[in-house]
């Protein structure tokens, strides 16, 4: 690891402060990727700027028909929390087979989020949910705030504060490990909101999380796994790897769509 | 602990110092003005160096020193060797290109080293090892083997014509070409063997130190027979007299083969000390262990077996490319010769085998022996084959293996091996037996109906440990005698050390060697020592590889616990006017049998350190010292079963049984063997569906990181079922045969033939990936849809 110099930001203000005041500064939630990234010495910043202990950025309510997590709450917090396991069980579901037990006590859902990792799967349950990305700057919905494999809408001085959630009618995750890094190949979030049916994709896409509209409209006509079980998405947008091709990519989604439904 | 004796599972006497972080590991070690290493690394696969500008990295802050080939040839530092010599069919010996440690001219595999920074600290290290400008320039590269043996393919050693080190036989060619040339029925099967990372818990290490006033060298290093790793480096390298060099091993966290070897990095961190006038250590990170520690296995074979009309095999007849990788590691050779084609018989009595091996160089990681070493790539291929053959003659694999078997001992093979012991009918049923064989159709038509494919496959492996005796192996190449050492030392209070040169790096020799003592005295486990892994305390050794600690390593042990006793015994008969004869150890004492007479071992100890009664003549002192060289090699042996579960529409795969039935001779603690097993299936479970090296066309080993290369976790494996059945060694006093490759040698045959069986498709290769199954699968509903 590069020299860095840590931070501990007590409030946004302080953060944004901090951010601005050094040379090149990355801002640290959970540190499941940045600090391993930094270990092996391909990431280098000046600073690092840790919003463990802002306060407001953690926790989780029930709204109006909605459900509001705060950006430091951890992948074991969503996971354990009966609020979320009430309201939307498959995200809860989500959270629990994130990583490993030491990933999940330490990595954030803005954490998560923000790094856009394409076989991440916290992308896959806020698109297909229609979730609301908020930040010290202002409010996104989750198909603007994803832009491509890590990339995202942020600026760089941009903090995710929470996500708020629609409440779901039925919500389920469905992946397929990558067996060694146990990242999805192919994870596929199902839900139904008073927006509708929507399915989304993580893992398998070559420019990040997507939605599947014809398994949607199929959904919406009948709730069923046999409703998807013949739909195929086109392998020429799918990652292809030593891990799986794009046709085994293609395979999975359509499996994994299979049994989210069949979860719900 | 109490007394614990042979058959006893006693708790590990280390565990207690390695679970509460108090084990000594050489990262551990400390010593004052010490400068750490870090390595200039080639980014290409074949590059020529045209030059090495090192002053930007000088002049970055806590550097040391740059140091390069040139400097190392300077000294005189010799090259790495090979200890294994190995002949063509033509009689010309190995054709061996040089391994320098710093390569100044020619780099031939990514992450060779060519420079070493020496600073302060690590990261200053690093740091200034990335300031160091190398002009490369590249040339055309070739990874696959068999692509190595082609014309017009990419040259690495001006030595090594075609690529090709050596183009070796064994067995009877005519021989074997008129078996099949009255076979009944030929079977035809080609594989490949896939290459493996080793990836033990801790990455190598090494910390130098250098005396100049005596002239004298330290090295701490991670290895599995540091007094090996001594000779090598004194006689070979040039690096110090033996006398004037400690090799310590201290605590060492798993080694699996890759830490028997001299790299060029513990090398270059003892002369660097010398160099540098300061301490130097060197730390592996674990991208680096993926790109340098030896790999294992990377082998093609076309296999052929000759069956006459009573489905008796007459005849096997194999041909094998192995990748060496860019360097002849230090027993690369043997790997695919001696401790490969000497097993393909099996457990069969099969009258004609011939075998050839190309061995080849390509720009890859040098390949070596690992948990195994040949005997699994042999294992593989007579036990894919025994099942392929049985379903292409249509007879069970069960019953085509028992038809084969050898029964009578000691049985010669047509390739060196004379199996001295075994009973291959007895593990068979008892796998059989355990996995509940004739049910499996109930079970197979039952998965059917949850839309899951079942499969059943098994594996008869046998294989060769304790390689020996010297002389033998000798003759076939060996640089060095394969024999080991112990010396059994009594304290005058009658607490006992035993000094070994085989070499504990996760096998338990602390504990199991100690019971040998306690059940020979009758004293606590607690009152025992085991010395290991120091020169300067251990008086020799050949360290601790091919599952050989037990039955040569313990045999060392006992015999000197016979002169231990002898010595013990003459003593306590002359305080207690006695004879020799009727003198009993019993709990911790000696008895005059027959009479209430006894002394405590403690009584006798003491008087032969007081020295004021002994019997006439006789040295004082207890300790006593033997060397023992073995007969020959041990066979263990057994059938492993495997159920597997698939999900047709993922192509992953479920291991849902898996029965082990070995014979490992006899058994010392139960419980660690059952470790050595549970982690020998598990690394061949490894290698059968998760585990590969794979490099891209240029050369970059793609699978350098857990992110890509799988290991098995604990939710890829089944719940082993585990027996044994024990016919002795006849070639040891305890009868013992070895257990720590069993596993890794027997699982992956057992694995891929219930993948097949279970799919329905005998070309699934290793490792048997989803994917790979999934489009098996695929192609079967086609074939039945059409």
């Amino acid at each position: 690891m590069y020299d860095t110099t840590y931070h501990r930001a007590g409030s946004l203000q302080d953060a944004e402060a901090k951010f601005a005041a050094a040379e090149d500064a990355k801002f640290l939630a959970g540190g499941q990727t940045l600090l391993p990234t930094m270990k092996q010495r391909l990431a280098a910043p000046s600073d690092v700027i840790d919003l463990g202990k802002v306060p407001d950025l953690s926790g989780i309510s029930e709204g109006d028909g909605s459900l509001v997590i705060g950006a430091v709450t951890t992948h074991y917090e969503v996971a354990s929390s009966d609020v979320v396991k009430r309201l939307i069980p498959g995200l809860a579901a989500l959270a629990a087979g994130i990583g490993d037990p030491a990933v999940r006590y330490r990595g954030t859902i803005g954490g998560s989020i923000s790094n856009n990792d394409p076989a991440a799967d916290y992308p896959a349950a806020l698109v297909a949910l229609g979730a609301t990305i908020n930040t010290n700057k202002r409010s996104l919905s989750a198909e603007d705030f994803f832009e491509g494999m890590f990339m995202t809408a942020l600026e760089e001085d941009e903090i995710v504060t929470n996500v708020s959630f629609p409440v779901a009618e039925k919500s389920a995750y469905a992946k397929y490990p990558n067996p060694a890094s146990r990242y999805a190949m192919a994870g596929v979030f199902v839900a139904k909101t008073s927006a509708g049916s929507r399915v989304a994709v993580t893992g398998a896409g070559s420019d990040g999380v997507f939605r599947v509209s014809e398994m949607e409209s199929a959904l919406d006509a009948n709730w069923s796994p046999e409703a998807v079980a013949g739909i195929s998405v086109p392998a020429d947008d799918l990652l292809s790897d030593i891990h799986g091709s794009a046709d085994y990519r293609a395979n999975l989604v359509t499996v994994m769509a299979k049994r989210a439904v069949a979860a719900t | 602990m109490g007394v614990q004796g042979i058959g006893a599972s006693a708790r590990r006497k280390e565990d207690k110092r390695f679970i509460t972080g108090q084990g000594k590991y050489t990262d551990d070690m400390v010593l004052p003005r010490m400068g750490f290493a870090a390595f200039v690394r080639s980014p290409h696969a074949h590059a020529k160096i045209l030059g090495i500008d090192a002053s930007a990295a000088l002049d970055m802050p806590g550097v040391d020193s740059v140091l390069t080939g040139d400097q190392m040839i300077a000294d005189e530092i010799g090259n790495l060797i090979c200890g294994w010599m190995i002949n063509s069919k033509d009689g010309s010996p190995m054709n061996m290109g040089a391994w320098r440690a710093l390569e100044p001219e020619t780099a031939r595999y990514v992450g060779q080293a060519v420079a070493v920074v020496i600073a302060d600290t690590q990261a200053q290290a690093k740091d200034a090892a990335d300031a160091v400008v190398v002009d490369y320039e590249e040339l055309p590269s070739v990874i696959n083997a068999v692509a190595a043996l082609q014309d017009g393919a990419p040259q690495l050693h001006p030595e090594a014509s075609r690529n090709l080190i050596f183009d070796w036989e064994i067995g009877e060619k005519d021989a074997t070409d008129a078996a099949f040339a009255s076979a009944a029925n030929v079977i035809k099967l080609d594989l490949t063997n896939n290459r493996l990372v080793p990836n033990p818990m801790e990455p190598r290490a090494a910390l130098a130190e250098y005396n100049s006033a005596e002239e004298h060298f330290t090295l701490y290093t991670t290895s599995q027979n540091p007094h090996v790793a001594r000779l090598v480096l004194s006689a070979f390298y040039n690096v110090a007299p033996e006398h004037k060099l400690r090799v310590i091993a201290p605590d060492v966290g798993g080694g699996f083969g890759s830490k028997i070897y001299i790299y060029p990095e513990e090398m270059v961190a003892l002369w660097a000390s010398k160099r540098t006038g300061r301490p130097v250590k060197w730390l592996c990170d674990r991208t680096e262990a993926f790109l340098t520690d030896a790999h294992g296995r990377d082998h093609h074979s076309h296999a052929e077996l000759a069956v006459d009309a009573d489905n008796r095999i007459t005849g096997f007849r194999v041909s094998t490319i192995a990748n060496i990788g860019a360097y002849m590691s230090l027993f690369s050779s043997c790997v695919p010769t001696y401790l490969y084609a000497t097993l393909l018989s099996g457990q069969y009595d099969i009258p004609n085998i011939y075998c050839d091996v190309k061995a080849v160089y390509t720009n890859t990681t040098p390949v070596d022996a690992y948990r195994g070493a040949g005997r699994p790539e042999a294992t593989y291929l007579v036990e894919r084959m025994m099942e392929t053959a049985a379903g292409e003659l249509g007879i069970s694999p069960a019953d085509f293996r028992r038809k084969n078997f050898v029964r009578t001992f000691p049985h010669q093979t047509p390739v060196i091996m004379c199996y001295d012991a075994g009973d291959y009918d007895a593990t068979l049923d008892a796998a059989l037996k355990g996995i509940d064989y004739d049910g499996f159709p109930a079970r197979k038509a039952e998965a059917a109906r949850r839309g899951k494919l079942r499969g059943i496959g098994l594996s008869c492996y046998i294989e060769a440990c304790g390689i020996a005796p010297s002389q033998a192996v000798g003759s076939l190449g060996a640089g060095v005698g394969l024999w080991e050492s112990a010396e059994v030392r009594v304290n005058p209070i009658g607490t006992i050390e035993v000094l070994t040169g085989s070499h504990s790096h996760g096998q338990g020799h602390e504990t199991t060697f100690a019971q040998l003592i306690s059940e020979r005295f009758g004293l606590d486990m607690d009152n025992v020592s085991i010395v290991h892994g120091d020169t300067d305390k251990v008086q020799f050794g050949m360290g601790t590889y091919g599952s050989r600690s037990g039955a040569v390593g313990m045999s060392a042990i006992v015999k000197a616990l016979d002169k231990v006793e002898a010595k013990a015994k003459k003593i306590a008969a002359h305080l207690m006017e006695a004879s020799d004869e009727d003198i009993q150890i019993e709990g911790g004492e000696l008895k005059v049998v027959g009479t209430d007479k006894k002394l405590s071992f403690t009584e006798v100890a003491l008087a032969a350190y007081t020295a004021h009664n002994l019997p006439e003549g006789m040295e004082p002192g207890l300790k006593e010292g033997a060397f023992y060289d073995p007969t020959n090699f041990t066979f263990p042996a057994g059938t492993y079963a495997c159920e597997v579960e698939i999900d047709p529409d993922t192509g992953k795969t479920e291991i849902v049984r898996f029965v082990a039935a070995d014979d490992f001779g006899k058994i010392i603690n139960p419980m660690i063997v059952e470790g050595q097993v549970h982690g020998g299936l598990t690394q061949g479970i490894g290698q059968a569906l998760l585990e590969n090296a794979i490099y891209d066309d240029n050369g970059q080993l793609l699978t350098a990181s857990f992110m890509d290369y799988c290991m098995p976790r604990a939710d890829d494996l089944p719940d082993y079922e585990l027996t044994t059945h024990e016919t002795l060694c006849p070639g040891n006093p305890l009868g013992m045969k070895g257990c720590g490759e069993a596993g890794a040698i027997g699982s992956p045959p057992a694995v891929i033939n219930a993948i097949c069986n279970a799919v329905g498709d005998n070309s699934i290769s290793m490792p048997a990936t989803a994917e790979k199954v999934w489009q098996a699968c695929r192609a079967q509903t086609q074939m039945a849809a059409e």
